[in-house]
């Protein structure tokens, strides 16, 4: 194949310029622990208030800093939909969809998940400073889908 | 390829029949093809103002007859996504075909189809969504319910561009019969490549839709699994961008370089670009779903590669392609390092379009790398920074691409002279600023973590992001590009109604090769091998993630929620 010099070139730049890419995202990945949400495990949406622990929505306290947030997420609310917590707080969301395929994302966190019937979505944050944290149903989920929203308030 | 072969009118064929090739029973269907295809701009681009004022608080649904922002922004997704650029896709990509092949294209009763199915689609998904019975935007994620008609409607839609496939693959077959041992013409093979691509990719979302929904939309399945729709969604909807981007390149190509005056640099270095689009774009999928919780992990890893994989071929093309416009703006007397930038005809509308259109390319591939990249993605996945992204991607670097080729396909087609040059070239370069400001809007905003595809305007919790001066370049910006875009129609129907009778037949406008078809590799004419590279490699990034996500988890009724 005739392949000009400055484009033989151009190609190897290219490909550097994306190995250097996938090696920054490794460094990000098992260096500074930014992580994608993996499978939480499955939950029948229809049978959601019998299962636990969304039969028993909110926040609980596991100690040490760390807490657990059980959300439902149905249209077109979030059950609760405001958790208050202390400064260095560690909190893992645990959510699940009672309808149709919703979204949730933490402003000002890497906390971004989908929340879709049948599965469980769990993703996890660090509150260092105080004030208050919207997070946001990201995915459209109906009429009302923009009064869908919540708030982690941190103290 | 000889780009000057003489050009003869037949009776009531205008200006570009020319006898043998040029059919006019298969030029009325590419010309129908086409006019749907900016209907579908016309109407899905109006909803943008909508949206645009939507940001700043201006809610401006109710005045335009809709129930919902979001009635309007299905009809923006649907038509802009699926109608324009289909109907464009099967226009020009077949008429590139039969000026590639310099033959007719294989069947008559094909291209008549398409148009057809494309017609029945729109129409029946139009009343649906019309009708506020498929308020579902244009990725329908299931269990939400919708009209049975409204996925009638956009599987006509995918019927017609396999009709287009089906005929291009036999078109050169038919070539190659006519012309043993020889290389397909590149003008020819790149449009059948774009399309077997296409063929490969949309698989998933027929599956999903004769399958899936259909029979559950039916009652047939009382219960269906959301999150294995999706996974048959995204199979399908990262490769259809490609299906989007691919006639863009085609023009950037193999056109733009003769309308600057220079020429392509090597016949196979564009097939080699082609093929890698062929393969990658289709095992990608998974970038789409980095924050879905039900796929396993090692997956998601696994598209992370083939994603990066397919960036690969727009990078080549962004060193190719500006080489070929160095080379025009050269042979136009352009010296030293960028002197040859001022001298390419920036005041062909035509040309303005297409290089504005690259121009934005270049960030929205750059942003485009943001999303894929995984832990990355955690901070831009459904905001406004997506949209931000794609109106510089589909929304720019396609559809003023397409926007720039119609302003001489449509002289072209109808023997008349482009009208409002002047105008023509005001409504680029408004696109252009007017994108820029919008995504510079949404992006920004996107990253203080408003959401994407929200009606911002009603939203209780417009003013907790403190996004409210992004969100006017939103609005500032977008508003612009509607009325550019209200420009463009001026243009083409003062061309339609008004427009002098051009006094000699247009050519279609084919760039010289430096090297040509003679010197490219047999390997890289094989399509039936690559395609089968395509397959394996589809079946390296899918059969383990269904695998690992068997059985299916098939629990949801539909809902519907608006």
């Amino acid at each position: 194949m005739r392949i000009e010099t400055y484009e033989r070139i151009f190609m190897v730049l290219a490909g550097l310029m994306l190995a250097l890419g996938i090696v920054g995202i490794a460094i990000g990945a098992l260096v500074a622990g930014v992580h994608v949400p993996s499978p939480a495990g499955r939950v029948d949406p229809r049978a959601l208030s019998t299962t636990p622990p969304f039969d028993q929505p909110g926040l609980r306290d596991l100690g040490g800093g760390k807490y657990e947030a059980v959300l439902v997420a149905r249209a077109w609310q979030f059950q609760p939909n405001e958790i208050e917590v202390p400064v260095g707080s560690t909190v893992t969301f645990t959510l699940a969809s009672s309808d149709v395929i919703h979204g949730f994302e933490l402003t000002g966190t890497n906390a971004n998940v989908m929340v879709i019937p049948g599965q469980i979505s769990q993703v996890t944050a660090r509150f260092d400073q105080p004030g208050e944290y919207l997070w946001v149903c990201h995915e459209y989920c109906g009429f009302g889908h923009h009064q869908m929203y919540g708030k982690v308030v941190v103290r | 390829m000889s780009a000057t072969a003489r050009p003869q009118a037949v009776a009531g064929g205008g200006a570009v029949a020319r006898e043998g090739v040029f059919l006019a029973e298969q030029l009325w269907p590419i010309k129908g093809q086409l006019a749907l295809a900016l209907i579908g701009l016309a109407v899905g681009g109006l909803m943008g103002l909508m949206q645009a004022l939507d940001r700043v608080g201006i809610v401006i649904y109710k005045g335009l007859l809709l129930q919902s922002y979001y009635q309007g922004l299905t009809i923006h997704g649907v038509l802009l996504a699926f109608l324009f650029t289909f109907g464009f896709g099967n226009a020009f990509v077949s008429l590139m075909a039969i000026r590639g092949f310099e033959r007719p294209l294989a069947s008559t009763f094909l291209v008549q189809g398409a148009f057809w199915t494309m017609l029945a689609g729109t129409l029946l998904a139009a009343y649906a969504i019309l009708r506020n019975q498929a308020t579902v935007l244009f990725t329908f994620y299931a269990p939400m319910r919708a009209s049975s008609l409204f996925y009638l409607g956009a599987a006509l839609l995918v019927v017609s561009t396999l009709l287009t496939a089906l005929n291009l693959v036999l078109t050169r077959r038919a070539w190659q019969r006519e012309h043993p041992a020889e290389r397909t013409p590149l003008l020819g093979f790149v449009g059948v490549v774009t399309y077997v691509m296409w063929a490969l990719a949309s698989l998933g979302v027929v599956v999903l839709v004769v399958f899936f929904l259909l029979p559950w939309q039916l009652g047939w399945l009382k219960t269906t699994d959301p999150q294995f729709n999706r996974i048959l969604f995204w199979y399908t909807g990262h490769a259809i961008v490609y299906f989007w981007l691919m006639p863009a390149y085609i023009s950037w190509y193999l056109i733009v370089p003769r309308q600057v005056g220079g020429r392509v640099f090597s016949d196979s270095l564009v097939r080699l670009v082609f093929i890698l689009l062929l393969i990658f774009s289709v095992p990608t999928g998974l970038h789409h779903q980095y924050v879905d919780p039900g796929i396993p992990t090692v997956m998601k890893v696994v598209h992370l590669f083939t994603t990066f994989s397919v960036v690969y071929p727009s990078l080549v093309t962004a060193f190719t392609v500006m080489a070929a416009l160095e080379d025009g703006g050269r042979a136009r007397g352009g010296r030293g390092l960028l002197g040859w930038i001022w001298k390419l005809p920036w005041g062909d509308p035509s040309v303005a379009a297409q290089l504005l259109a690259m121009l934005v390319f270049i960030l929205g591939g750059a942003t485009g790398i943001v999303n894929a990249s995984y832990n990355l993605n955690n901070v831009v996945h459904n905001t406004s920074f997506i949209p931000g992204h794609f109106h510089m991607t589909v929304g720019t670097a396609v559809a003023l691409s397409f926007i720039g080729i119609t302003y001489w396909l449509i002289p072209y087609l109808s023997g008349r002279e482009l009208m409002g040059r002047r105008l023509a070239l005001a409504q680029a370069w408004l696109w252009f600023v007017g994108v820029l400001l919008f995504a510079r809007g949404q992006i920004a905003a996107g990253l203080l973590g408003e959401p994407r595809r929200s009606s911002i305007g009603e939203a209780p919790y417009r003013d907790l992001i403190s996004a409210g001066l992004d969100n006017w370049l939103t609005a500032i910006g977008g508003t612009l590009m509607v009325i550019s875009g209200a420009l463009y129609f001026i243009v083409i129907l003062w061309t339609l109604l008004a427009g002098r009778r051009l006094a000699q037949p247009m050519e279609i406008p084919v760039a010289e090769m430096r090297f040509g078809a003679r010197e490219t590799a047999p390997l890289w004419d094989r399509l039936g091998f690559w395609f089968l590279v395509g397959v394996i490699l589809v079946a390296i990034a899918y059969i383990p993630l269904f695998v690992l996500y068997l059985p299916l988890n098939s629990v949801s009724p539909p809902i519907k929620v608006y």
